[in-house]
């Protein structure tokens, strides 16, 4: 498993060759991007931050249980904080298994998870303000416990 | 106790942090009564809080020394 938090460009070459292994057949990237827009409104920047300890922890995690429930050989869970530009890549997952359907679901529901579960902000700057990007609802079993 | 304040409740608070007070045997549901009406309803309704980093349900009790946060709906990605 490759579970990082960095400051500094994050290098998808180098994650996904040191992932691979012999016995996969099917490696699946999601690169998330910083886009020039939200909603029609131009973006500057993001700014990112995170409760770094717990969201190391929790995308941990993640991965153990992308792992555990798609039966995929191996997962890197890449994500950048501080000042992000548009075209930047903000986090990358990486999901090797022997086959692609595996490998393809996995790294879907790990993103999906990860935008709800991983304690990690932005703020977007646009031309004319700025907004801390509204987080998608928790789900009911962290905050009820 | 200290608590811990991240994203939009940072610019809520003014701060990235707060001593406060809480009573014997405080409980994560207790403390979410404290913050009510310190901040906006729609911030309170959804924010969650961990204890010593992890999520932590209503029930849990509190311990002197905890590391305790308030988190607002997370958006990274």
């Amino acid at each position: 498993m490759q579970i990082a938090i960095v400051q500094d460009v994050i290098d998808a070459g180098a994650v996904t060759g040191s992932l691979k292994a012999g016995s996969d057949g099917a490696m699946c990237v999601f690169d998330g991007v910083v886009r020039d827009n939200t909603r029609g409104r131009r973006t500057l920047y993001l700014d990112y931050e995170a409760y770094e300890q717990m969201a190391l922890s929790q995308m941990r995690v993640l991965a153990e249980e992308a792992i555990a429930k798609f039966g995929v050989r191996d997962v890197a869970i890449i994500h950048r904080l501080g000042r992000l530009y548009v075209g930047e890549t903000s986090v990358l997952i990486a999901v090797a298994s022997a086959h692609r359907g595996a490998s393809f679901d996995a790294c879907r529901w790990v993103i999906d998870t990860l935008k709800k579960t991983v304690p990690i902000w932005k703020k977007e700057q646009f031309e004319d303000g700025a907004v801390w990007a509204d987080g998608e609802p928790f789900p009911e079993e962290i905050v009820r416990g | 106790m200290k608590v811990l304040y991240f994203g939009v409740l940072r610019d809520v608070f003014c701060c990235p942090a707060e001593e406060l007070e809480v009573g014997d045997r405080c409980t994560v549901g207790g403390l979410r009564q404290v913050f009510h009406g310190r901040m906006p309803e729609g911030a309170w309704k959804s924010m969650a809080i961990a204890v010593n980093q992890e999520y932590a349900g209503e029930e849990v009790e509190l311990q002197e020394g905890d590391e305790v946060a308030l988190l607002p709906p997370v958006s990274g990605g």
